[in-house]
């Protein structure tokens, strides 16, 4: 099969919908691939909900720098400027799609408190706001008619003669089928890429896919090592407990019934950045005033009806998986890898340097969390800038409408997943994931120094030599998720590269990135990007400057 | 702990019909059938295909039968699996019903996801929005909520009992989230929506056997959402349909005599000739069982019941019988 659209966005969560909805409004005729149905993707999991500045007490300017605060002085001002400007707005959007957003006494939209925040500016629809917008954009994307291609695995970006990017090859995950599909603009949507890390909060499909089709066809990837560590997940299966559990005022306590966060941060107590409570509760443990590996997050105090009206999944999760009913008991819990800050560089309209290319979304770096994301701003983030890239993308296509790929692209693609099918060997995709996501929480987890993450490279160098050892065991077409797992493991190696290389040319320690060897923030010389570029030999760092337009770098203190 | 699966395979372009496969696996003591079935592909074959991404039951991706029942395998603990199973009996995990099996435990989808697309599953509001917010009520927020809580996984339509005989029926799903669109304050569609699901197909598709309230994994209680469908689709006058007839009728009878006058019943459901010759069999049959007396009597208790039925009518706010034809 060989198919045409003005603009074409790969993945189908609120940033990928919100692109393609965006794109159709401009003008283009837009189709969405995405290797799960738009309402089985990660966006789903966001618990806690989404920030704005909408209070008449409360102002852009207030939000746009808890957020430059929050991200270590690492996040471009022009982007965050953008982000708090058009939040209202973008919030007013979804409650008139048809998001039910929860209500003050007087039918106005309700607001939380959330970390790093100086305002309640968080809106939510109990502790499953990213699903109640995911499905809602879902609604308006059957309403729209945007064809969708459910269960499309793209395999590679296509580009044209000049270089631009003009499609990409995938293929059906049921049939086996593959084709071309050629557009005049792509955007990137395809979500974080947690499962690089083991354990991690991200859903199973979280593999930096679309990071990766971009690192390889040449385009930077910048601040990879800003990986975000949330403070509360639970032991035994890396599952998230909200924010929106301090948010509502919970505690998080020592071995000894102390609320550790005192010392740390004496004014915003729980509720300083993520970066923050996860150094502190890991040095809790550390240093062994933890309970079995964990410190205890409660909020029993807060009463029944609240915990079952505000935190009910929450408080699901937590008796699943770790046998623990919040309004009796504290939850044990631990940091717990959550979030790419890093990503597809590109700029405030999601263009990427490659003429064609778009991203937004957490696979994207525009960069608004720099070296830390505030909870709640993610969300945001995805509809901001997912309607600024399918904008831009149909404008784009405009000028430039999509030339039919050559049949020789799609046999190409098709050769060669064949061929990966048809080999042998002795290894096994699951393993060399494993030990890859195990070395990097170890070696490359909330505390870094130079020994480890060079211990991690020298791991990860080796598990590419033996992926060439890789058999997939099913070697049919029909539904091969073997196939798809082998690809996927392809790609993480790639990206868990570039993390374990923009921490070791960081020395410094910013936002999520503490180097014990490098404790401090170094403005003089790390106020800046680093950039991973593929190279035959694994990526090549480089660097970028920091948009600072009105704050200053200040110590950070909460 | 060790697991031992049994789990249904089918690969339509080798095996002509499904067959069983253990397996025997190695998980943690707090450990989903979900796991299981991933220790098993990730240790000892690939080939397994199921669908899976989230763990901790947001995602709706796999839904599958453990032990003849429709769940989440995410959300279903190995320990509670094997309570009931008898010493050495393994779990067994087969496909969600009600849909066509793909491979393995993979089912097609497009059916399901059709159904929802059919009923419209998008604010229809009346006019352009405001500039703010609309300004509604928590409480209408919270209620609507109930249903928003649905994660389309399709426990529900794999469990449902009319689906199995009525392929066409709309299903829980798709019908509770069009109850999220009528109970929704935003929404101005209500009388399109109550008649389009009171077509054939509809909310009389429904048994009401509360199979999918009970495997819900979201607690989003379809069948509820679909009683009440039907409440307001005949307060807002869709009675002319079989469905509405037959509640109406049953009510009445019942009213009137006590008990429930079947000849009655049928005849007042149906409309038309050709209906009443497609049910004259099973009439008949009933008829020579003894199930559709020609003399209905009424009970010598009836007036206990019609007290029963004002009471009720007092409680729910509606005015009674004798004054609300239609109801």
């Amino acid at each position: 099969m060989v198919v045409r659209h003005d603009v074409l966005v790969v993945g189908a969560g609120l940033a990928g919908m919100r692109a393609a909805l965006a794109a159709q409004a401009a003008g283009a005729d837009v189709a969405i691939i995405s290797k799960v149905y738009p309402v089985r993707s990660h966006s789903n999991a966001a618990q806690g909900g989404i920030n704005a500045a909408l209070a008449p007490d409360d102002s852009w300017e207030s939000h746009a720098y808890d957020t430059v605060k929050g991200s270590d002085y690492l996040g471009d001002q022009d982007a965050i400027e953008i982000l708090a400007r058009e939040a209202p707005q973008a919030i007013l959007e979804l409650e008139h799609m048809g998001v039910v957003f929860n209500r003050d006494e007087e039918g106005r939209l309700g607001s939380r408190n959330f970390g790093g925040a100086s305002h309640a500016r968080t809106y939510f629809v109990g502790d499953f706001t990213g699903q109640a917008i995911l499905h809602v954009l879902y609604e308006q994307l059957v309403h729209s008619g945007i064809r969708a291609y459910n269960e499309y695995f793209c395999t590679e970006l296509l580009r044209d003669a000049d270089g631009a990017v003009s499609g990409v090859t995938a293929f059906d995950m049921r049939s086996g089928e593959v084709s071309a599909f050629s557009a005049g603009a792509v955007v990137l949507c395809t979500g974080g890429m947690g499962r690089v890390f083991e354990p991690s909060t991200n859903a199973l499909i979280c593999t930096g896919d679309g990071t990766a089709l971009a690192y390889r066809a040449g385009t930077a990837l910048m601040d990879m090592e800003m990986v975000q560590f949330h403070p509360t997940t639970l032991k035994s299966n890396g599952a998230l407990i909200s924010e929106s559990a301090r948010g509502e005022g919970g505690y998080l306590l020592n071995r000894d019934g102390e609320r550790f966060m005192r010392t740390t941060a004496p004014n915003a107590m729980e509720l300083a950045s993520r970066d923050v409570v996860s150094r502190a509760a890991q040095v809790e443990i550390n240093e062994g005033r933890g309970v079995d590996g964990c410190v205890l997050l409660d909020v029993r105090h807060l009463g029944a009806a609240k915990i079952m009206e505000r935190l009910p999944q929450i408080r699901e999760l937590a008796l699943e998986f770790a046998g623990a009913d919040m309004i009796d008991a504290p939850v044990p819990v631990l940091p717990g890898m959550h979030y790419e800050m890093g990503g597809i560089r590109t700029d405030v309209q999601g263009a990427t340097p490659l003429a064609g290319l778009y991203a937004a979304g957490e696979c994207a770096c525009v960069s608004v969390h720099g070296g830390n994301r505030l909870g709640a701003n993610s969300l945001l983030e995805t509809v901001v800038f997912g309607r600024r890239a399918g904008e831009a993308a149909a404008a784009f296509a405009r000028s430039r409408p999509a030339q039919p790929a050559p049949e020789s692209s799609r046999a190409d693609a098709e050769r060669a997943l064949r061929a990966l099918v048809a080999r042998g060997g002795h290894e096994r995709s699951a393993k060399l994931r494993l030990e890859m996501g195990q070395v990097m929480t170890r070696r490359v987890g909330v505390f870094r120094d130079d020994a480890g993450l060079r211990e991690a490279e020298r791991t990860l160098v080796g598990l590419r030599e033996r992926y060439a050892d890789v058999e997939i065991q099913d070697k049919g077409t029909l539904f091969n998720q073997a196939l798809v797992a082998a690809l996927e493991l392809d790609f993480m190696l790639d990206l868990a590269r570039c993390v374990v290389a923009g921490a070791l040319a960081r020395t410094e320690s910013r936002g999520a990135h503490t180097r014990v060897d490098h404790p401090r923030r170094d403005d003089a010389t790390w106020l800046k990007h680093t950039l991973c570029l593929a190279t035959p030999d694994g990526p090549r760092v480089d660097t970028a400057p920091v948009s600072i337009t009105r704050w200053q770098p200040q110590e950070r203190k909460y | 702990m060790e697991v031992h699966l049994r789990v249904q395979r089918f690969h339509p372009q080798v095996d002509a019909e499904p067959h069983w496969q253990e397996y025997r696996v190695e998980v943690p003591e707090h450990a989903t059938v979900l796991d299981a079935l991933l220790a098993a592909r990730d240790e000892q074959d690939e080939t397994l295909t199921l669908r899976c991404s989230c763990r901790s039951h947001i995602c709706g991706s796999c839904v599958m039968k453990v032990n003849g029942t429709s769940c989440l395998g995410c959300k279903t603990k190995v320990s509670h699996a094997r309570k009931r199973l008898a010493a050495g009996e393994p779990i067994r995990v087969a496909p969600a019903g009600n849909l066509p099996v793909v491979k393995d435990l993979a089912v097609d989808l497009e059916v399901f996801f059709g159904k929802v697309k059919a009923i419209e599953p998008y604010l229809q509001p009346d006019g352009p929005p405001p500039e703010r917010e609309y300004l509604v009520p928590n409480e209408a927020m919270l209620t609507v909520r109930e249903a928003m809580a649905c994660i389309l996984c399709g426990c529900c339509v794999s469990e449902c009992n009319s689906l199995e005989v009525e392929p066409r029926f709309l299903g829980p799903a798709a019908l509770a989230k069009a109850w999220r669109f009528t109970e929704d304050p935003r929404d101005a569609a209500d009388r399109h929506r109550l008649e389009f699901v009171s077509a054939p197909g509809g909310i009389w598709d429904c048994t009401h056997c509360f199979a999918c309230v009970e495997v819900c994994p979201k607690d989003v209680k379809p069948m509820e959402r679909i009683l009440e469908l039907r409440r307001r689709a005949m307060e807002a006058g869709f009675t002319d349909n079989n469905g509405a007839r037959h509640s109406q009728a049953f009510a009445d009878t019942i009213a009137e005599s006590g008990w429930l006058d079947e000849t009655r019943v049928l005849s007042r459901s149906l409309r038309g000739l050709p209906e009443l010759l497609e049910w004259a069999p099973v009439g008949m049959r009933a008829l020579l069982r003894g199930k559709m007396p020609l003399r209905h009597r009424r009970l010598s208790g009836a007036k206990q019941i019609r007290a029963i039925f004002a009471a009720a009518q007092r409680r729910s706010g509606e005015p009674p019988r004798e004054h609300a034809p239609g109801r």
